[in-house]
């Protein structure tokens, strides 16, 4: 059995211990917004966070994560009404097309910028990795410069 | 049956309660107004206001990232009048009804997106259910206030009597509106310059439940006592099974049944690609993990000696032969006997997979007397098609619903993996979601068609083109239709109205059909990938070659704004003027003929697809072997933008399609293998491919609109690799670009 936590709650998964971490999040814990795209840590739809840091979910095996803090899409906004500053400005520059990957986007930008909170094109060129498959990067890339001035702002 | 199938025997209203929720919430339930009153709500099929004046509009189309479920509403909400703010928009199902010999639509409308059509095909439509609803509310005030219909206007929301100063609200009026027969006659609509909605700004309308993650596609259905279901696939493209060994995968933890999925003789017409070994279990790993551990014998395959390496020197060879001739205007053989000036070239354009992020997927319950299908698909009609032939049911006893679809491309207009999701439910009796995994989606796609282009031109002493000729070989995506002739699989892979045709007086194309074991299919933007990348590279090389200006050249050609006719997709007509504006314009922006420091270059484009214009410029530096696109201008003339963020959103995306694939994405064979798996060696371009520099730009050209979903992909791969020529003097010949430069 392994256990840990998703989104500040307590869970535990008795299953096959090399069950990838997405499939245990998708199929078990029915949380549905972190995406399968290409099973081998290429795409980065799956992306989530581990103790805060972006891990691709298809590749990591449950057996894994015990004890460690999973972060889901679900689980990013501070509440209900608030938005994360690059949920926020995933908005505000309405980057999604299909949609499809735009969480596992998200999840990647935010630990970006924990890392690197103002960066350049060059930056993002060298650190942002997801595919997104309708090309949405025009507006990915005006968004992540758009949330590092908003979570400045929320600093300052 | 269950409650679910149970609102499939619909009434006029149920159609929207039953539909999938905002933003595809796949818990199928009943809106929050409906559990305290038992009132018809609803005007027409697609309208219904609530108490507290909040509208749902419903939405009949797939949404695939084009942006229909926010653009068919804002058409019916204009005419409405009504404020976006107060409308959400619910997914409904596919509508049909039975009649004497068939089925009909059941909402006035077809349902269904290919070939850029989702907007021109709803524009009147939707309009017009907007327009008939505020009609009937304006009645139901004029009938409760006792006045004439013509002393009633409204405003948003809401019935204003002038005469009498009143005023009442949409959501007071509804009950009775609803209860009155809909107008025989059709109620005018908006002129362009009234509108409020349509052409203007808005957001996406499920933007905030995507980026929050609630946002819900096919992938996601879950269902009671669902059960998941993959296949496993030859490794030989149309090897048959032979026989199988399940013990291993049946002792994985949750695997609850194995068995054969019988597939299509190759090259017949069908309903699933290829036969295979399905695998049902508790888990989506669990199946994973039972397919992992089957061991298939296969039969031998009639594709084993397939190869591109065969495929390629075939059509070679082809060239070398005369092909059959498709179009053969004034006369060619004189006009290049007697052209000053010839120029031949040879292009290569490679198979490619859709590769729409979501890999496919399907829940199909198949009952005795009923099917319930929950599908990622552009053509739901298709999926009904699909599950009836697998099931033998009727056609009005299969009910599909919509999600929302993680990337189309023209991959979803194909419903083999509803029919295999239908096949496994059926053999087991169990509610099930089939999954494919990335690599069955690589290697088991119904490929843009290869094709090796040979094109002629001959020019006078003035360097005007007098003759021009294109030779195809490939291998045509019409090769398995039901009751095609070989003498028409070419209107597949040549669009013989394309421009210079009617420009150029003395015209042939001629057509050579390679068979190949890979399955072929629509790509988005069919055959126009690859004619525009042709057709604009060989423009600018004319140029070059005969010492003329490459933008000066194609503006000569196209002249004047006046309509040819066009009996291909998107005509009837075709107005080479429109191309030439937004040549000139892109050419413009990007500063085109100025000095350039060595080792740069502006390369441009313009093409005419399915009834709208686009057009590139692109700036590139390349150094040491390295390409890098420095600055794109992409601009569009789609008539008028209904939805100018979407239409924005189309011509990014579709640019970037176009870039990422001329840029490094090829499927091979060998041995009959598809040699590439997943993104590792089908890389699809990421972020750093693209410029900051990227500006898009929205021409609109009068008061019709067309649809932009495949629009402004054609013309980015040649402005990107005439601007290699110009850059670097390196001509792209052979697509993808690949390791050319090194």
């Amino acid at each position: 059995m392994v256990s840990f936590k998703i989104n500040s709650e307590g869970v535990s998964f008795e299953g096959d211990a090399d069950t990838p971490l997405l499939w245990v999040i998708r199929d078990h814990l029915r949380l549905t917004g972190t995406k399968f795209g290409c099973g081998i840590g290429q795409c980065g739809a799956c992306t989530i966070h581990v103790d805060g840091v972006a891990q691709r979910a298809c590749v990591t095996p449950v057996s894994a994560i015990g004890g460690r803090d999973i972060t889901t899409i679900e689980g990013l906004a501070p509440s209900a009404d608030e938005l994360h500053p690059v949920q926020q400005a995933w908005l505000e520059h309405d980057v999604p097309q299909c949609g499809y990957c735009q969480a596992g986007q998200i999840m990647a930008a935010v630990d970006f910028l924990k890392r690197n909170p103002n960066p350049s094109d060059a930056d993002i060129d060298a650190n942002h990795t997801n595919i997104c498959r309708c090309g949405t990067y025009v507006r990915i890339r005006k968004a992540i410069h758009r949330a590092a001035e908003l979570s400045a702002g929320e600093k300052s | 049956m269950s409650a679910v199938l149970e609102k499939y025997r619909v009434t006029r209203r149920e159609v929207l309660i039953a539909g999938s929720g905002i933003a595809g919430s796949l818990v199928v339930g009943l809106p929050s107004f409906a559990s305290e009153t038992d009132e018809d709500r609803t005007i027409g099929w697609f309208v219904q206001i609530n108490p507290d004046g909040t509208v749902v509009i419903g939405s009949k189309e797939p949404e695939i990232g084009q942006g229909l479920r926010t653009t068919l509403p804002m058409m019916v909400a204009e005419e409405l009048d009504v404020d976006w703010d107060m409308v959400s928009v619910r997914q409904m199902p596919l509508g049909i009804v039975r009649t004497a010999d068939g089925f009909t639509w059941k909402y006035g409308g077809g349902q269904g997106v290919g070939g850029s059509t989702g907007l021109t095909s709803n524009w009147e439509l939707m309009r017009q259910a907007g327009a008939d609803a505020r009609r009937q509310l304006i009645r139901a005030a004029a009938a409760r206030l006792g006045v004439d219909e013509s002393q009633c206007v409204t405003e948003p929301g809401a019935v204003v009597c002038t005469s009498l100063s009143s005023r009442i609200p949409y959501s007071e009026l509804v009950v009775d509106a609803a209860a009155m027969p809909m107008p025989e006659d059709s109620t005018p609509l908006k002129a362009m310059d009234d509108y409020r909605i349509i052409g203007t700004h808005r957001q996406t309308i499920d933007a905030r439940d995507i980026v929050t993650g609630k946002a819900k596609y096919g992938i996601d259905t879950v269902q009671p006592q669902m059960r998941y279901a993959v296949i496993a696939r030859a490794p030989v493209l149309n090897a048959r099974v032979k026989s199988f060994d399940d013990t291993a995968a049946r002792e994985v933890d949750g695997v609850l049944n194995v068995f054969t999925i019988e597939g299509p003789e190759m090259g017949a017409p069908y309903i699933i690609l290829a036969s295979g070994v399905a695998v049902v279990a508790t888990s989506t790993w669990a199946a994973m993990k039972g397919r992992e551990a089957l061991d298939i014998e296969w039969e031998e395959s009639p594709s084993a000696n397939d190869s591109s390496e065969r495929f390629w020197a075939e059509n070679e060879e082809m060239l070398r032969s005369d092909g059959q001739v498709v179009l053969d205007d004034g006369d060619f053989d004189a006009a290049i006997a007697t052209a000053s000036k010839k120029v031949v070239r040879q292009y290569r354009v490679p198979f490619v997979n859709h590769a729409p992020l979501e890999p496919q997927n399907c829940y199909a319950w198949v009952k005795a007397n009923e099917c319930h299908i929950i599908a990622p698909t552009q053509m739901p009609s298709g999926a009904s098609r699909a599950a009836a032939a697998v099931t033998g049911l009727d056609r009005d006893k299969i009910h599909v619903e919509m999600t929302r679809v993680g990337g189309g491309f023209g991959r979803r207009l194909t419903n083999d993996y509803v029919a295999e999701a239908a096949m496994i439910s059926m053999k087991t009796g169990w509610p099930i979601k089939l999954q494919w995994s990335r690599e069955d989606d690589v290697k088991n796609d119904f490929y843009r068609p290869g094709g090796l282009h040979e094109m002629h031109a001959g020019l006078d002493e003035n360097g005007k083109v007098t003759a021009w000729a294109q030779r195809l070989a490939s291998g045509s995506k019409y090769y398995r239709r039901p009751n095609m002739p070989d003498e028409n699989l070419y209107g597949a892979e040549l669009y013989v109205d394309d421009f210079p045709r009617r420009i150029v007086d003395n015209i042939r194309m001629e057509y050579f059909h390679n068979p190949i074991g890979l399955p072929r299919g629509s790509w988005r933007a069919p055959a126009h990938t690859a004619n525009a990348w042709v057709i604009q590279s060989f423009i600018d090389e004319v140029a070059h070659e005969t010492g003329q200006d490459p933008l000066a050249l194609q503006l000569d050609l196209l002249g004047e704004a006046r309509e040819l006719e066009y009996g291909g997709h998107g005509g009837p007509t075709y107005n080479p003027g429109r191309s030439a504006r937004l040549l000139k314009f892109v050419a413009e922006k990007i500063g085109y003929g100025r000095e350039l420091p060595p080792g740069r270059g502006v390369g441009l484009a313009a093409h005419f697809t399915f009834g709208g214009y686009a057009a590139h410029a692109i700036e590139v530096s390349v150094a040491d072997g390295k390409l890098t696109i420095e600055r794109i201008v992409a601009a569009i003339d789609c008539g008028f933008a209904v939805h100018p963020n979407a239409v924005d959103a189309q011509l990014q995306g579709g640019t970037i399609d176009g870039l990422s694939t001329a840029l490094g994405l090829e499927i091979t064979v060998r041995d009959g293998r598809v040699e590439q798996s997943n993104f590792h060696n089908y890389p699809l371009a990421r972020i750093a491919a693209f410029p900051a520099l990227f500006e898009t730009h929205i021409l609109n050209w009068d008061e019709e609109p067309t649809g932009v979903g495949e629009i402004g992909l054609p013309t980015a791969a040649p402005a990107l690799t005439n601007a290699i020529f110009a850059a670097c003097g390196k001509r792209i010949r052979s697509l993808p670009i690949g390791d050319q430069l090194a």
